[in-house]
């Protein structure tokens, strides 16, 4: 539904985004992580056709967007970064007007205008301005503009900023339902809603795509991916770093005082390596172990490493 | 949808802030006030003893759009960059121009109805006097359509700028020129400074809203005059689209 190809944006001397390729099929929701300034706006405001780029192409549901805009950015619903809204009306006129623009007329527009309010939550101040609201309802009223006429593809610029947990929570389930039917793309700096809503996730650093791949691909990238912790009784954090370091499998063992328990982290030789759990097990036989566990990945360490390195220099 | 719908999709929104704010109040309010004072007070149109309304109330039109104009189309663009409805607008299906002209003419809209409400000097000189009606519904035409042309002068300067206040400055300064370039004293002094160059001064009073309204208030509707406000009016509404796009491709 969405290719983006080679894409590129020059602001002056920089290049905010540089030779981004990516696609997004249906049934896909895509997070976009970056730090802040690592181009994740530009490329969606290029997506959306707000910003022409400076080389590359964005085809959307098979039209160019610099060529053909406006049946492209008749598929898109696009929520800009900071959630804008025409200040100067109320929620019902606001919500009424994305659907007239999008062509939605009488009966049409009056079931979008019910359906995107109950889903958003925004019954309590449908007939309230929008200047009287709080972030959240702002924010809410403006994810309801960008899905009123159900596009096939969304592009939501950090959807859950400005959020309270609760509907932090109720943003990323709408998003990974609404998922299976469309072509979702939305960027963010919470690592955890990756887990929560991506099929998909694509780093991005300074204008370039460092890491593109499923949430577990890249938290097989992490040290920790893999590495089994065990709480253990009765041992001295000593003899149990020197015990488990004898283990061949094991690349880096910690092992740590925690009142009269040893919490003790192994890490394996190779990511993700399942035999780590097993040769652990055979070699604490005997042990009072109180907890053992074998760690996932961390996605923030990825996270870390990959973008780090960066902005160091 | 076609592009009329676009329009007016994009102007009824635009019509319908205008009343959500105090804004529209305010300035329809202080337009009839100023309208008032002027024609009664300073041109005296009760001792003047004349069943006419262009040198007592139509005269004083292209001052009051000086300063009114510019504060309802300072908010035009200014105020969609610095909400950053901008980018929302111009991610909807819609062309460019279509949201300028849709602003464009909402804020049209909205001077002509301030316009109309000035109707009970119309209806005074009648009950006073006998007056040509064609004579001001011409010039009713030519107010609005002067109007019209300072509206579009603001809707580039709003495009320039993120702050209202400096699309204000800015486009008061642009429409006293309009106004300047025909305003007796400036002819004069052009004529002093460039008497040898007779075509550069008649090119800049040209340009004056004043000498275009004086024919629309003695009842004339020349096509030159129209087709001067309306050139006016396109010349800007393209120079706003091209600003538009400056900014986005810069």
């Amino acid at each position: 539904m969405i290719k983006v190809e080679n894409l590129t944006k020059i602001f002056g001397a920089k290049r905010a985004v540089d030779g981004v390729s990516f696609a997004v099929e249906r049934g896909e929701v895509l997070g976009f992580l970056g730090p802040n300034g690592a181009g994740k706006s530009t490329t969606m405001r290029m997506l959306t056709g707000f910003l022409p780029p400076s080389g590359g192409t964005v085809t959307v549901g098979g039209y160019d967007v610099a060529e053909h805009p406006i049946p492209a950015k008749k598929l898109i619903g696009y929520l800009p970064e900071s959630a804008p809204c025409y200040t100067d009306m109320t929620v019902h006129g606001f919500l009424s007007f994305a659907a007239e623009i999008r062509g939605l007329r009488g009966d049409a527009k009056k079931a979008a205008i019910n359906r995107v309010v109950e889903l958003c939550f925004l019954e309590t101040v449908l007939h309230q301005n929008v200047d009287t609201l709080s972030k959240g309802y702002r924010h809410r009223t403006c994810f309801a503009q960008s899905i009123i006429h159900d596009p096939d593809i969304l592009v939501l610029d950090e959807p859950t900023d400005g959020l309270d947990p609760n509907q932090k929570n109720e943003i990323r389930q709408l998003i990974r339902k609404m998922g299976e039917k469309k072509a979702i793309i939305f960027s963010t700096h919470i690592l955890e809603e990756v887990d929560a809503a991506c099929t998909r996730a694509i780093i991005i650093d300074r204008g370039v795509i460092v890491a593109n791949g499923t949430p577990e691909a890249l938290r097989r990238k992490s040290e920790w991916a893999g590495a089994v912790t065990l709480r253990i009784l009765g041992l001295s954090a000593s003899a149990v770093q020197e015990k488990l370091s004898q283990l061949r499998v094991a690349k880096k063992v910690t092992a740590e005082a925690n009142g009269n328990q040893v919490v003790a982290t192994v890490f394996p030789r190779t990511a993700g390596d399942g035999d780590l759990t097993r040769e652990v097990i055979a070699a604490t036989n005997g042990w009072q172990i109180v907890e053992l566990r074998t760690e996932e990945g961390r996605l923030d360490e990825v996270f870390y490493n990959i973008t780090m390195p960066d902005t160091r220099n | 949808m076609n592009s009329f719908g676009n329009i007016k999709t994009i102007a009824k929104r635009e019509l319908l802030a205008y009343f959500t704010s105090p804004v529209a109040y305010v300035f329809i309010v202080i337009f009839l006030l100023l309208n008032g004072f002027f024609t009664f007070m300073v041109s005296r149109f009760f001792e003047s003893g004349q069943a006419s309304l262009s040198g007592s109330f139509f005269m004083w039109h292209p001052w009051f759009y000086l300063f009114l104009v510019p504060a309802v189309g300072m908010r035009l663009w200014a105020d969609e960059r610095r909400v950053g409805t901008l980018e929302l607008l111009l991610t909807m299906p819609i062309a460019p121009w279509e949201a300028i002209v849709g602003k464009f003419i909402a804020s049209w809209l909205f001077l002509g109805l301030a316009l109309l409400l000035t109707f009970p000097v119309v209806w005074t000189v009648n009950y006073l006097g006998s007056p040509d009606n064609g004579v001001i519904f011409a010039a009713y035409v030519g107010s609005w359509l002067m109007a019209g042309a300072y509206l579009a002068v603001s809707c580039i300067t709003s495009a320039i700028t993120r702050s209202q206040v400096v699309s204000f400055i800015i486009s008061v300064v642009a429409c006293l020129f309009l106004i300047l370039a025909g305003f007796p004293p400036v002819i004069n002094l052009l004529q002093n400074l460039a008497h040898n160059w007779q075509w550069l001064v008649d090119t800049i009073t040209s340009f004056s809203v004043i000498t275009h309204f004086e024919g629309f208030q003695k009842g004339v509707l020349d096509s030159r005059d129209i087709i001067f406000f309306l050139s006016v009016i396109g010349f800007s509404l393209f120079a706003t689209s091209v600003i538009l796009r400056t900014h986005r491709t810069s």
